[in-house]
């Protein structure tokens, strides 16, 4: 037996990810990777990198990146996408970077029906400063600074950030998934191929939510995460397409 | 097209910017600088290029951000409050050595201050304004010509050292009318060939960023803009000069305080003194250089600004203060008269002779 059982894809570099154990933002990265190795568009791809434990992607995406500063990847895309419009103009955002403080941002990206795509990180916590409360926290979850317990009367409640999105009349596409069993990852990686393809046929903007472990600020192991994120997060943040606006 | 109209001077600054081959403008309303984005807004179409009207000055310079990252030649223009609202985008920029071309029509501060002309920003532009050890080259013109011309340079200027370009004007400037010619200027666009716009037929991605985890590659990295400062510093020190040869005091004053100087020093020297103006153009890089040497040769210089005092403190270090350096400023939106000035200057001679 000598062909290939997995092939590395071409859209990512030989860089091992410096991601945790568990971590899912590279299983994400893959399948970014191998949607635009699919699609056929590597040569014409402009990554935006945020500011959070995915601001390294520009060593592991293989093709031009811009790193932007906290938050504005979908105003640097947009830029971008101005400049280039028959690329293909992508973020890759975390929950603090896209739901608190880049929330007007991305916002205002899918108010214009800017032609990129982004794709959110939803893990609940902020990985790379070491694990504070974010927007989409969960309610009495503990983080460093929710240690208590996220309490609804001091710090609010979740932020649902793609049923907030799919309100907007610019938003093209908006879907949540999960990539915490095979059957989940099959659908994350149509729904990002989905948005890939929409933006490339000149449509509006598009979002995915993909919800992910941090196994390392949950204080959990990387299959007490897993469990954590189906049983806690899901309930709180439903897997679906938002809105489908040209879409049967 | 080389015809002579009648301009504002924030139209002006839009049209040469166009005349210098920017296609890409984003910005955010605020007085005094509204004109310049509402110029924008109507000749961008026109010419096949993009205006957008960004949700913040946060969001309109990493706009720039990703346009300059991109390779395209591109402006955003504010006023005070919103120039400190893109003051980590401007450093971003500095640190991923992107070309772009940033105005600020300044107005009275602190805070939401007036909506009056202020050079109170000097220490922003020229000093960084964001985080880190960065420079902005700094312009400041003193008419709506200048301003054409300056916002032209600008860009070339940007190009050439791939570093962001302050122009730093006023709510004076920015609203006043005066005669513009704004020559055809054959541009040819620079190859860039960092800039992130898609493999094409390249085979290594292109990558915009200012992160480097490791201390030794930071402090390179550092070292390579410092040194591209001191050729900045070098090769691009800008001013003017009127009447210093024989001058006892001078003046050192820029942007629309200095054509009000000026009038005050033609005051004075029909009353048979000898005062002269220096006008730095380029605030940064500061004329330094050339001010010792008149230090060395006039009796003590009057700095005059719209601020409590700003550009004083590189008078001061330019001229070792080896003369003593005087101050006249107004704040707050508030524009002194040419009399003012007058008064300020015999006061400093009249001092001067009874000492002699
Ligand atoms: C302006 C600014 N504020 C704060 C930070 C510090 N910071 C770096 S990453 C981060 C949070 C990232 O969390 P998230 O976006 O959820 O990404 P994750 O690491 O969880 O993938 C923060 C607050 C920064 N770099 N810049
Ligand atoms: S800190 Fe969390 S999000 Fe960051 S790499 Fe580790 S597990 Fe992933
Ligand atoms: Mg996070």
């Amino acid at each position: 037996m000598n062909s290939k059982l997995y092939a590395r894809s071409e859209s990512l570099t030989d860089a091992p990810f410096h991601y945790c154990p568990g971590c899912q933002h590279g299983i994400v990265h893959r399948i970014i990777a191998e949607v635009i190795d699919e699609l056929g568009v590597r040569k014409q791809t402009i990554g935006i990198a945020p500011v959070g434990c995915s601001v390294l992607a520009y060593e592991y995406f293989n093709f031009d990146i811009v790193q932007a500063s906290h938050g504005r990847a979908p105003a640097v895309a947009t830029g971008v996408k101005r400049v280039c419009p028959d690329s293909t103009v992508f973020t890759y955002q975390g929950d603090g970077d896209l739901a608190s403080i880049g929330c007007a941002e991305v916002v205002h990206a899918a108010a214009r029906g800017e032609r990129i795509t982004t794709i959110f990180i939803n893990n609940a916590i902020y990985g790379m400063t070491g694990g504070q409360m974010a927007p989409t926290t969960l309610v009495d979850q503990v983080t460093t600074t929710s240690p208590y317990g996220r309490n609804v009367n001091q710090a609010g409640t979740p932020l649902c950030i793609s049923e907030m999105l799919s309100t907007i009349q610019g938003a093209r596409f908006i879907a949540r998934v999960a990539v915490n069993n095979p059957s989940n990852m099959a659908k994350a990686k149509a729904a990002i191929k989905k948005a890939f393809q929409l933006q490339n046929s000149g449509e509006g903007f598009c979002l995915v939510e993909v919800l992910s472990t941090c196994p390392t600020n949950w204080g959990m192991t990387p299959l007490e995460a897993v469990k954590w994120l189906e049983t806690n997060m899901i309930p709180q943040y439903p897997l679906g397409v938002f809105k489908d606006a040209g879409g049967e | 097209m080389s015809e002579t109209r009648l301009m504002k001077g924030n139209e002006a600054i839009g049209e040469a910017a166009i005349v210098a081959g920017c296609r890409y403008y984003f910005g955010y309303p605020i007085t005094p600088q509204t004109e310049l984005m509402e110029y924008m807004a109507k000749r961008m179409p026109q010419i096949e290029g993009v205006f957008l009207q960004a949700e913040s000055e946060i969001a309109a310079i990493n706009m720039v951000y990703g346009a300059a990252g991109a390779g395209a030649r591109v402006m955003t223009s504010s006023s005070s409050p919103g120039i400190s609202l893109k003051a980590e985008g401007i450093s971003y920029c500095a640190g991923a050595e992107l070309p772009c071309v940033i105005v600020n029509i300044m107005r009275g501060g602190p805070g939401l201050g007036s909506i009056q002309p202020s050079q109170a920003d000097y220490f922003q532009a020229t000093k960084g304004g964001g985080h880190g050890d960065y420079r902005n080259i700094v312009l400041a013109p003193n008419s709506v010509q200048e301003m054409a011309d300056l916002t032209m340079l600008s860009f070339d200027l940007a190009d050439t050292y791939r570093n962001p370009v302050m122009l730093l004007g006023d709510g004076a400037l920015g609203q006043m009318m005066e005669p513009v010619n704004l020559e055809e200027r054959p541009f040819v666009p620079q190859e860039k060939s960092w800039a992130a716009n898609g493999l094409g037929k390249r085979t290594k991605p292109n990558i915009i960023n200012s992160l480097y985890l490791k201390p030794e590659q930071l402090e390179a990295h550092n070292i390579h803009l410092q040194n591209k400062y001191q050729r900045i510093i070098k090769q691009e020190c800008r001013w003017e000069e009127f009447s210093v040869e024989d001058a006892e005091l001078i003046v050192v004053s820029y942007g629309i305080t200095s054509r009000i100087a000026r009038s005050a020093i033609e005051m004075a020297k029909r009353d048979g003194l000898k005062v002269g103006l220096f006008r730095p153009i380029s605030l940064w890089p500061f004329p330094s250089e050339r001010l010792l040497t008149l230090a060395k040769q006039t009796r003590a210089f009057l700095v005059t600004e719209l601020s409590a005092g700003q550009m004083i403190e590189d008078v001061r270090l330019a001229t070792r203060q080896i003369k003593p350096v005087h101050f006249y400023g107004r704040m707050g939106g508030m524009m002194p008269s040419s009399r003012e000035i007058y008064n300020q200057i015999n006061l400093i001679v009249r001092e001067k002779e009874a000492v002699k």
